[in-house]
């Protein structure tokens, strides 16, 4: 029996050979680690997956399995997809929003740009290059 | 000796996999029908038949067929992206996020300027948009979308 056996080995009470595909990702000393993965994943499963994944890439698909697992675990019913879904929305109030101030923004430039002087009687209109500063507001003239 | 449980008359997805006698208290029946065998492949491939068994039991009866949507979902993000999964796609929708609260808050700045320049403006006209129930009124705060603690946790998570 080896000394030091990896987490999933010492889950089985089984040998853990020096070519176990779990050891260089569940270490003895992060036991629950292996135990959330497994409770949602089973190990049969994530052997298979490592399996198929290209060994400098395992590191991340356990990373991602296990935060997918405690997720499940935390929400039996949504798990990560909850996750998603609720992004998705909060994604389409903010295009939502985003838009509306777009076109908040179109409508008082174009308001800028388009509005003609209102010439209070006597006083002159100012304008410069054709924009207006809004020194002719007829209400203006009360307090110049 | 053999079981007496009452044996069902055509199986579902989940027993005609696995080759099993499909009973009419089959918890998986109600959610893995017979004519969606791909449904029941994806979430055996990446969960397993017994963890799935397992964690249905778990959820009360009301919620289950929300469950079974949430880990077939869950599956085929899986089988689409074996090494990040779900993790890929919420890494995506928050760039995503913060790139969209990043063009709101340009709009904002930008706007606040507009409707200073407008004050000044010979113009009359009030903006529809100011019209209406007060959304737009004076809090851009609104702008900044809550994501709750949710997306607290993934700004930790070690993916990029």
């Amino acid at each position: 029996m080896t000394s030091t056996r990896c987490a999933v080995c010492k889950y089985f009470r089984r040998r853990c050979p020096p070519d176990c595909i779990f050891s260089p990702h569940f270490l003895n000393d992060n036991p629950q680690r292996f135990t959330c993965v497994h409770k949602i994943y089973g190990a049969s499963n994530l052997g298979k997956l490592l399996q198929e994944t290209p060994m400098q890439l395992r590191a991340d698909t356990i990373e991602s399995l296990y935060y997918e697992a405690k997720c499940r675990i935390q929400d039996p019913v949504y798990g990560c997809a909850g996750i998603i879904w609720s992004l998705h929305q909060q994604i389409q109030i903010a295009q939502s929003q985003l838009a509306r101030a777009r076109a908040e923004i179109a409508f008082l430039d174009a308001n800028v740009v388009v509005a003609e002087p209102t010439p209070s009687p006597g006083e002159p209109v100012v304008q410069q290059n054709g924009v207006d500063y809004g020194l002719d507001d007829p209400y203006d003239f009360w307090f110049y | 000796m053999r079981s007496q449980e009452p044996r069902s008359s055509s199986s579902c997805a989940a027993c005609k996999l696995m080759k099993r006698r499909c009973t009419s208290d089959c918890l998986l029946a109600p959610y893995f029908q017979a004519d969606e065998p791909k449904k029941f492949a994806k979430v055996h491939k990446v969960f397993g038949a017994s963890n799935v068994t397992k964690i249905l039991n778990e959820v009360p009866k009301p919620q289950r067929q929300d469950a079974v949507d949430s880990l077939v979902f869950e599956a085929e993000v899986r089988l689409k992206d074996p090494v990040y999964g779900c993790i890929g796609a919420i890494t995506s929708l928050q760039d995503k996020m913060s790139q969209l609260q990043h063009d709101l808050a340009v709009a904002k700045t930008r706007l606040a300027r507009c409707s200073t320049r407008t004050s000044y403006a010979s113009c009359s006209t009030t903006s529809p948009f100011m019209m209406l129930d007060g959304e737009f009124d004076m809090s851009f705060d609104d702008f900044v979308v809550d994501q709750g603690g949710l997306t607290t946790e993934f700004y930790q998570y070690p993916f990029p």
